[in-house]
């Protein structure tokens, strides 16, 4: 809470914020903030929209389920990933969730740090997208083991085998990477939850609504003592969680980087990576934050300022991943490496060359209209380019994986991939089951942090009808 | 025979109020006192004279347990438990273990974050008397609230009440325990 009021005297600035847009409309108060999120959840029952969008998502999950079963009881030969291409689908699509999760991290924690006050209204349903998106990442390597029965056996514990973890692997590193990051993104995401649990707790009306959030609020009561300890571990876990993210796709582009092949072996890949993943996580977010505030009529909380915000931050990202891709090409010439020129030019004009040029199109080409203003005022072009941008962040991890592994030094051993059906579905089932824990959430729980925005109402205003 | 009593709370609109509602009472002389808002009052902090929370030297400590430890860890598995010979690679190849042993540093000192500030907190508490006032269901949306506690040496129902009642609350009503 940064607020630079004079209490003495009860003046204030402006309000809200420097700047012309607003970060929350005018007009409100505390209890009409309190209100409007908080009736998402309590008051606005089964839409039909969340009852379509819901039933269709749910399907679509219970393909992955099938695809599951598939797996489990067949093996992964159904996948598609074969030799020489040994990582398919599931690591592209691993890659592609963990950087999705990325602007979650980022929003409450690096904003939260920079003293962004736009970041509050958008934080929460960030954070939540964070840990969906990093519970579908979850499920392509553990379903690439084969037998997922015993992912336990990459931890390090005392068994019967006498076994233990190679610690010099990065595969290893990103076990410890990525289930950390799952952890602390839950504990962050429960604290600061704390709160918005009371304040539906007390504006509930059924019995089973009062009980379900008063348990999970733990019978928080906002007194002056306790708000102490919070804002100190929310900032603390905020500075634990800013070098975390980083080091998440670091750790994710060492898997690649750390190896010997022609097209990963670079050391442009961690902060290309990391720039990468909050690209395409604010695309993820943007694709989401759109029909969410116009469908439950949050357009107040999540104004024309955070959409403006979030395309500025696409548009600086989106430029460092196509410098990274720019060095790449670079590379390739300066390096005079037969195999590193080799792929470049195999990358651009091989059989997966088609790969190569959408994805420049996708993530370098078309985001460059967000340099215009009215294009980021133009909310329905945000949404396409946001869409663009995923698609193209898939392409950027298919054209890494796939092209080079498919052709690497030795002719003889070179090959094609080709994702079967159940590469497929596995996909396509793990957005529907993204999509259908985020409906879920939404109708769940306060997808707006009801406490943070309270802090935005403008001081001379608080207090609201007397 | 009526229930002691918790303490006596008055309601206000505005944070300005309470904070200076905090500020005369702490110089009147109470001390069991404790403010409650539905969002975090930075003020609070002074016009209380509440001391400086003591979580970080809790993670501090979650955090160095978690890095020694991980570390600790990845040396015994290379060196003792289960060395293994990866090209040539020294057992105690210390840079290859810095990854594992930053997240571990985070995941305990993360998880002590959350479980200090619930211990802290005393969380938690399904029951307090607070709850007991109707009108505290307030103090979670939009309302403002301060409790004089009865265990406080200087409380005396009637004239707390009165001194309250100068600090120009909405309201002033007991709380039961």
């Amino acid at each position: 809470m940064a607020d630079n009021v004079d209490l003495r005297t009860g003046t204030t600035g402006s309000g809200v914020q420097a700047g012309p847009v607003p970060v929350l409309a005018p007009g409100h108060n505390y209890e009409s903030v309190s209100e409007s999120i908080a009736a998402v959840p309590l008051k606005q029952g089964w839409p039909k929209f969340w009852l379509v969008g819901f039933t269709a998502t749910f399907c679509i999950m219970m393909m992955l389920f099938a695809t599951i079963g598939g797996l489990v009881f067949k093996g992964i030969g159904l996948w598609g990933p074969n030799v020489p291409v040994g990582w398919g689908f599931d690591i592209i699509n691993f890659v592609w969730w963990i950087g999705i999760g990325h602007a979650g991290t980022l929003i409450s924690a690096i904003l939260l740090l920079l003293k962004q006050q736009w970041r509050m209204s958008i934080a929460r349903f960030a954070e939540a997208m964070t840990i969906f998106a990093v519970a579908c990442a979850l499920l392509y390597p553990t379903f690439h083991t084969g037998r997922p029965w015993l992912a336990y056996w990459m931890l390090p514990y005392p068994n019967t085998m006498g076994m233990w973890p190679q610690p010099r692997s990065p595969l290893l590193w990103d076990v410890f990477a990525v289930s950390t990051y799952a952890t602390i993104s839950i504990v962050f995401w429960y604290v600061g939850l704390i709160p918005d649990l009371a304040t539906m707790r007390d504006r509930a009306k059924s019995r089973f609504a009062q009980v379900a959030y008063g348990m999970l609020a733990l019978g928080w009561r906002g007194s002056a003592k306790h708000w102490v300890h919070y804002e100190t571990a929310s900032l603390l876990l905020a500075g634990m969680s800013t070098p975390l993210v980083l080091s998440v796709h670091t750790v994710v582009s060492f898997d690649f980087a750390v190896g010997l092949l022609p097209g990963w072996h670079a050391t442009i890949f961690p902060p290309y990576f990391v720039a990468g993943a909050i690209y395409s996580g604010f695309a993820m977010v943007l694709t989401l934050a759109i029909p969410m505030r116009s469908w439950y009529k949050l357009k107040d909380f999540i104004t024309a300022k955070h959409i403006d915000n979030m395309c500025k931050v696409m548009l600086a990202t989106g430029l460092i991943v196509a410098y990274g891709y720019f060095m790449e090409a670079f590379m390739a010439w300066y390096s005079a490496n037969g195999w590193e020129t080799f792929m470049f030019k195999n990358r651009t004009t091989g059989p997966y060359g088609w790969s190569y040029w959408s994805l420049i199109l996708f993530n370098v080409l078309i985001p460059q209209v967000l340099w215009f203003g009215w294009a980021r005022k133009n909310v329905a072009l945000v949404f396409v380019v946001s869409l663009i941008i995923n698609i193209g962040m898939w392409l950027e991890r298919f054209v890494i994986i796939v092209t080079s592994l498919h052709r690497d030094f030795l002719p003889s051993s070179w090959g094609m991939y080709y994702p079967t059906q159940y590469d497929w579905s596995f996909y396509i089932g793990s957005i529907g089951m993204f999509l259908c824990l985020m409906y879920i959430f939404i109708r769940v729980l306060p997808s707006i942090s009801i406490f943070e925005v309270r802090t935005l109402v403008p001081r001379e205003t608080k207090g609201g009808h007397h | 025979m009526r229930k002691p009593l918790y303490g006596l709370m008055a309601e206000f609109a505005t944070p300005e109020q309470l904070i200076e509602a905090t500020e005369k009472v702490h110089s009147e002389g109470y001390r069991k006192v404790d403010a409650y808002s539905p969002l975090p009052i930075e003020e609070l902090h002074h016009s209380m004279h509440l001391p400086d929370s003591k979580l970080p030297r809790f993670v501090f400590f979650g955090g160095l347990a978690g890095g020694l430890g991980g570390f600790g860890l990845l040396q015994w598995i290379s060196q003792v438990a289960y060395p293994l010979n990866i090209g040539g690679r020294p057992l105690n190849s210390w840079v290859s273990f810095i990854p594992i042993t930053f997240e571990l540093t985070v995941l305990l000192a993360g998880l002590t974050t959350f479980a200090t500030l619930i211990a802290m907190c005393g969380l938690p508490l399904p029951y307090h008397p607070v709850f007991n006032v109707p009108r505290f269901k307030l103090a979670s949306s939009e309302r403002f609230f301060l409790v004089i506690e009865s265990e406080d040496p200087r409380f005396d129902l009637v004239r707390t009440r009165e001194f309250l009642n100068t600090l120009h609350p909405h309201e002033v009503s007991e709380v039961e325990s």
